[in-house]
């Protein structure tokens, strides 16, 4: 499925495990916000782009997309603290913010969905005692990501049958007239997956 | 909890996600364009009911956090839930809940209007408590600025509303999911 943001290749932080990353990344959230000062902002936000770009080998395209992403709120933050406090509180906040993101990006496009579905389960294993079994909850996203091309395409389909008789395909009343029986169909075949499931044994698992 | 309802929660979450593929509508006059993703926060909890709803949301964001762009935009991955406007993404699920709540609560007598009603609450009104508040703290602005600049949102937003009590009320009469009709009840 190329439904995925990671970037295959081989590098030490690709090998790095999940967890590891995920910490670091959190640990970094924390202190950006500790040291809230620009050369501690810019220090972080170059560390990140040596370890995206030098340690990881991205494709530069990859940071920037994400760096204009985030542009827009950047340099509207930056805008308003140069009017209301100074330019440097600015400076420092906007260049935090884009290294928080980009820090996020590069554990994102280094880590693979099942090896960060994984950790979520992992994460979830406390959750035992409230009674939720985390290989439940590891069904729930298989479940979840293989519903997502296949709700696309039935809404293609009941279009095209749509258009097919000569039903108008935009604006809000052909909005809903496709939603509804996408949703029918839909909560049924959810219906039937979940007996189907049930039938081989999975409320059990 | 039964598998059937893993696979609705596993469901809305991948028509949140569905629903975020859809290019957005730029509208001329805003700088941000409509986008049908909040439709799906709204619809998870309008169809599911609110402990379905909450989950089938916090299970999107569980997607976008392990690395599918299936935010509007194409956008995904971690690096979200440390924006700016990360409040609005952490507000979903309990959107989802307080929408899913009165539509229960609401059930028997489920029309547009009342549908309308949940939609708003739950859909805007509690997206907007979480997300203002969140963005003033993060860009260190005023309530206020941070209330301005999210106003541009509601438009569309109100649209969303609609667009979602008038599918919640036409879903219920084809295959109510929150209450099962009672079959003896309703048999010749």
């Amino acid at each position: 499925m190329t439904l995925a943001l990671y970037v295959p290749r081989t590098s030490p932080v690709h090998r790095l495990p999940a967890g590891v990353k995920l910490l670091v990344l959190l640990v970094l959230g924390v202190v950006v916000f500790v040291v809230p000062t620009l050369p501690a902002a810019l220090g972080t936000l170059l560390a990140v782009v040596l370890v995206g770009l030098g340690a990881a080998r991205l494709p530069v395209g990859l940071l920037l997309r994400q760096a204009r992403a985030v542009a827009v709120w950047a340099a509207a933050i930056f805008v308003f603290h140069a009017l209301a406090t100074d330019v440097l509180t600015g400076a420092a906040t906007a260049v935090r913010l884009l290294a928080l993101v980009l820090a996020a990006a590069v554990v994102t496009a280094t880590t693979r969905v099942t090896a960060l579905v994984a950790v979520v389960e992992r994460l979830c294993a406390p959750l035992r005692v409230f009674g939720v079994r985390p290989a439940r909850i590891g069904l729930a996203l298989a479940m979840a990501l293989r519903f997502v091309p296949l709700v696309a395409e039935r809404a293609d389909r009941i279009r095209e049958a749509q258009a097919a008789r000569g039903g108008r395909v935009r604006g809000p009343r052909a909005l809903v007239r496709l939603v509804v029986p996408l949703l029918v169909s839909v909560l049924q075949l959810a219906h039937t997956v979940g007996e189907a499931l049930d039938a081989r044994g999975a409320d059990t698992a | 909890m039964k598998t059937r309802d893993l696979a609705y929660i596993a469901l809305f979450a991948a028509l949140t996600a569905a629903l975020g593929l859809l290019p957005a509508i730029p509208v001329a006059a805003l700088p941000v364009p409509i986008t049908a993703q909040t439709l799906g926060v709204m619809l998870a909890g309008a169809v599911l009911g609110a402990r379905r709803g909450f989950l089938a949301l916090l299970l999107f964001l569980v997607l976008v956090a392990v690395g599918l762009p299936v935010l509007s935009g194409g956008r995904g991955g971690l690096a979200v839930f440390v924006g700016p406007s990360a409040g609005f993404l952490y507000s979903w699920p309990v959107a989802a809940l307080v929408t899913g709540l009165l539509v229960e609560l609401l059930w028997r007598r489920l029309n547009v209007v009342t549908a309308l009603v949940a939609t708003v609450v739950g859909g805007i009104g509690v997206v907007y408590a979480i997300g203002i508040p969140f963005l003033s703290l993060y860009a260190d602005t005023s309530l206020a600025a941070a209330a301005t600049g999210s106003l541009v949102f509601v438009p569309g937003d109100l649209v969303k509303a609609v667009i979602a009590a008038v599918l919640a009320v036409a879903v219920r009469r084809a295959y109510p999911v929150v209450e099962r009709p009672r079959r003896a009840a309703t048999a010749p």
